[in-house]
């Protein structure tokens, strides 16, 4: 007989459980190799077996040591039900199942003294999504024809830079009657409406981030589509740098400024112009906890790179110089602007909160015309490792602050001045192109978006708790990992052709939403033709409420 | 659906030919309105065309209110026209009482003003009398401006035109330009300012179509100028578009095509003046139109042009003799005035270009 210890930790504490089937195994140990968390092993387990070797019953009892694999019940090694022993397994032997009476969250904090961490998703599931309350209502029939998907042009691009109302265009009338361009005007990219954003090499494996700059590069040179991506914090590669794809590249900077000192020392030796700069002031998945690089996952090209030891890597979650959006403006626009000779976009991300449209007001008015786009990202989305409690209990959803802002700049005739761009959440069903539609519907000029990304590359984890383990360097899909073994896992070429189809059939979609409705350009803030099957959220949005 | 034309003449014409021209194409529109600003006004307007003409229609309350705000503002009567209506058992109007048609002489004030401040007087007395009157719809002021005259009104436009008296032609009532159409608002609640043609400071534009961008123009217009209201139809913002680009910003026409319906990305980054373009497209994104329309219009100097949209298009044929251009929905409208002209040389525009009548009657087709 076993005591029971009710104070150690048991495997049915935990968020998953490890079904084994002793018949169907054959010990070849793959599940226990592949597995990254190290939350299986193999032991030997006394087995006892009544048996009867005669006609009639008579029972013998035989024990014999019997190899097994067990999942371990020790709080760092829990599985996090990312199913790579199911998915290595060649007879079906071993899976994950989600433990509905998990323990997890009260046992890990009482026995670390610290809360959980994991890669970013926000798993507390309260509501159904906005924009799934959304639909495209306004279908044209007989007064206002559709267009045809098939044969009509669509430009499916966006602004990324300062615009200018017309009236402070340099323009004069030639002799010739025509519009002439005196002086400058700030620089402005037509780029695709859906930026692959920021997350850093150092977030994610090598591997990857080269798996995303190739599927860019054949994108722009081979599918005609403008795609851009942003680099995260976090530098590049020189030779990256000083490439001719450094044009399809965001350029990113945030707290923790990590690459910069060798994006300034390529700077000389850059042969184009990046396609922006984007300063990262807060993120949407978890505002207020700032970047955090793991010290696992700062592997020594990540340290040559950032220019920083093998240390846990914290982006504070404001920027310690600057204290208001006034300053932000006037200094570190002003300087990445001048850094690149005013040639480049220099845009802002920040969180969604409760005063987003005050930041915005504040920059669409500032007189140096400097900002060159607003990034928002809300909660839902994230790809970086954080506090748990960061990702489930803080934020701000993006939908109805995108469309605040939005509205904030009809109400003083500036519309457009400052692109609108989005992020949190979007594509999460694994249709981006119609929450990116409706986006466009609502205000935005485009949207931002990373995990699904990481979806695309084969991330195994889920919005409901399945693996979220990006913040442990123990990625089993060698997306976010450092670590050579779990990066071979990842074919960056099957990525890359992974994510330009997803594209490629995404702008196909995004031309089926516009056809409906008529539009042969993008329909910014048309929200006349949504509709919202919630009255709330059409209230909250004024949007139509249909029933 | 809409049927549009317009009449631009060497010679003065009588409003019975816009009428011709209209009522051959009216199983095309559904005679629910007949609508016409006449520009470069002869007969007995002939010698009053430096002075602004009050265009009006209202109760006898409304008369009352718009002189009372002419007078204080200081505008002395120096002429002033009274249709003689003709009003039948059976009939298909709305007619209002009083039908308005004034010129007057700038106030004390104002002789020495610049011409800009004296139109943006002309604005704004205008403004001013429509929202007086604008409760109980007790009258209606389509235009104040030199050389201009606007009739709108709901019915048949064949009874419209009797009522008028507008079938005889006659040398006393005529112009060179004449815009109409003859259609209410039908598809949304019967305003009369939401009937095209629609007047602002010397341009005119009607239309047939939509316009499926008119939320985002709509918006972007409220802010630009105090001028820009009503919003009754979805073509209200083609006017505002051209009135912004040609007076506010001062831009060429040939730039209207590019902002309402820019050319693709990629035939742009091909063109020498792609700064140019792309500039316009970057600021102007808001006043791009999206939907099947064609828009006629006019100048303040008179020239008339038309332009489609690049997709869908609406019908539009041009068709001229030696002394006439005729702008027509339909081609019988054309034939029913013109019927001796070649119809070889009739432009039927595209999606790409302006068609442009100056006072020569020069018509010229500009390329995008």
């Amino acid at each position: 007989m076993e005591t029971v210890k009710i104070n150690d930790l048991a495997c049915n504490d935990l968020p998953w459980k490890v079904i084994y089937d002793t018949e169907r195994c054959t010990l070849c140990g793959s599940c226990v190799a592949a597995c990254t968390f190290d939350a299986i092993a193999p032991k030997v387990e006394r087995r006892r077996k009544s048996f009867s070797d005669t006609e009639t019953p008579e029972p013998k009892i035989k024990f014999s040591a019997t190899p097994v694999i067990a999942q371990k019940n020790v709080i760092k090694n829990y599985c996090r039900g990312c199913g790579v022993c199911e998915r290595v397994c060649p007879n079906n032997a071993i899976r994950a199942e989600r433990n509905p009476d998990s323990r997890f969250q009260v046992v890990y904090q009482a026995a670390t003294g610290t809360g959980p961490k994991r890669g970013g998703r926000n798993n507390l599931e309260v509501a159904a999504r906005t924009l799934d309350t959304l639909r495209v209502g306004r279908i044209s029939q007989m007064t206002d024809p559709s267009l045809d998907a098939q044969r009509h042009t669509f430009d499916c691009l966006a602004p990324l830079g300062r615009i200018l109302p017309a009236t402070s265009l340099p323009f004069s009338v030639g002799p010739d009657g025509a519009l002439h361009k005196n002086g400058t005007t700030p620089p402005t990219r037509w780029i695709y409406p859906v930026i692959i954003g920021d997350m850093s090499i150092g977030a994610l494996s090598w591997r990857m981030w080269e798996a995303v700059s190739m599927a860019v590069a054949y994108l722009n040179e081979e599918c005609g589509l403008p795609v851009r991506m942003c680099s995260g914090e976090g530098g590049m590669p020189v030779r990256l740098l000083t490439s001719k794809y450094l044009k399809y590249m965001i350029l990113q900077i945030a707290s923790g400024h990590f690459g910069w000192n060798r994006i300034i020392k390529a700077m000389p030796h850059m042969t184009e112009d990046p396609a922006g700069v984007l300063i990262k002031i807060g993120q949407g998945a978890k505002p207020g906890d700032g970047g955090l690089l793991m010290a696992a996952k700062v592997a020594s090209h990540i340290q040559a790179i950032r220019g920083v030891p093998k240390a846990d890597l914290l982006s504070p979650p404001n920027h310690q110089g600057l204290y208001s959006i006034e300053e932000s403006v006037q200094k570190m626009f002003l300087s990445f602007n001048a850094a690149f000779k005013f040639r480049v976009p220099v845009a802002i991300k920040v969180a969604a909160s409760a005063t987003s449209v005050s930041v915005f007001n504040n920059l669409v008015r500032d007189p140096y015309n400097i900002v060159g786009g607003f990034f928002l990202d809300g909660i839902n989305g994230g790809t970086g490792a954080a506090h748990e409690i960061s990702l489930d209990h803080t934020g701000h959803p993006v939908v109805s602050k995108l469309r605040d802002c939005y509205l904030a700049a009809v109400a003083q005739g500036r519309q457009g001045q400052i692109p609108l761009w989005a992020a949190g959440g979007l594509g999460k069903t694994g249709n981006l192109a119609a929450d990116a539609f409706k986006m466009f519907c609502l205000g935005a000029n485009g949207v931002f978006t990373g995990k699904l990304i990481l979806q695309l590359a084969g991330c195994l984890g889920n919005d409901h708790g399945r693996c979220n383990a990006c913040n442990t360097g123990l990625c089993p899909a060698g997306i976010t990992t450092q670590e050579p073994v779990l990066v071979r896992r990842l074919n960056p070429d099957r990525v890359a052709e992974n994510i330009v189809n997803y594209f490629l059939g995404m702008d196909q979609e995004l031309r089926k939403l516009m056809a409906p409705i008529g539009n042969s350009s993008l329909p910014i803030g048309r929200s006349d033709c949504l509709v919202a099957t919630d009255k709330a959220v059409a209230d909250r949005l004024q949007v139509q409420y249909v029933c | 659906m809409c049927r549009i034309g317009a009449i631009k003449s060497l010679n003065y014409v009588h409003p019975s030919k816009a009428l011709q021209l209209m009522n051959s194409q009216q199983k095309g529109h559904d005679n629910s309105g007949f609508a016409m600003v006449m520009q470069d006004l002869g007969g007995i307007f002939e010698k009053y065309k430096q002075f602004p003409t009050l265009s009006l229609a209202c109760t006898d309350e409304g008369l009352k209110i718009a002189e009372e705000i002419l007078a204080t503002i200081g505008f002395r009567q120096v002429f002033e026209w009274i249709p003689e209506t003709n009003r039948q058992p059976g009939m298909d109007i709305q007619a209002m009482p009083n039908y308005v048609f004034r010129t007057f002489d700038y106030p004390e004030q104002f002789k020495d003003a610049p011409q800009r401040e004296k139109e943006e007087l002309l604005t704004n007395t205008r403004l001013q009398l429509r929202f007086a009157m604008e409760r109980d719809q007790i009258g209606f002021a389509y235009s104040f401006w030199p050389d201009v005259i606007t009739l709108k009104e709901i019915g048949d436009p064949r009874d419209i035109g009797t009522f008028f008296g507008l079938w005889e032609a006659d040398d006393s009532f005529t112009a060179k330009n004449i815009t109409a159409q003859c259609r209410q608002n039908t598809n949304y609640a019967i305003v009369r300012y939401a009937a095209h043609p629609f007047f602002l400071q010397g341009y005119v534009t009607l239309t047939n179509g939509e316009n499926t961008f008119y939320q985002k123009n709509n918006e972007f217009q409220a802010s630009l100028n105090p001028a820009y209201i009503g919003f009754e139809s979805d073509s209200q913002c083609f006017l505002y578009t051209m009135h912004y680009m040609h007076r506010q910003l001062g831009w060429p026409l040939s730039y209207y095509k590019h902002i309402i319906t820019p050319l693709p990305f990629e035939e742009v980054v091909q063109r020498e003046d792609k700064d140019e373009l792309l500039a316009i497209r970057q600021s102007l994104a808001n006043l791009e139109i999206n939907g099947p329309n064609t828009i006629i219009g006019t100048l303040p100097d008179f020239t008339m042009w038309v332009v489609c949209d690049a997709k869908k298009l609406r019908p539009i044929v041009v068709g001229h003799t030696e002394d006439t251009v005729v702008f027509s929905s339909e081609v019988c409208g054309i034939n029913e005035i013109l019927p001796d002209r070649n119809w070889e040389t009739d432009i039927y525009p595209n999606e790409r270009e302006i068609v442009v009548v100056d006072n020569n009657l020069e018509v010229q087709r500009w390329k995008q």
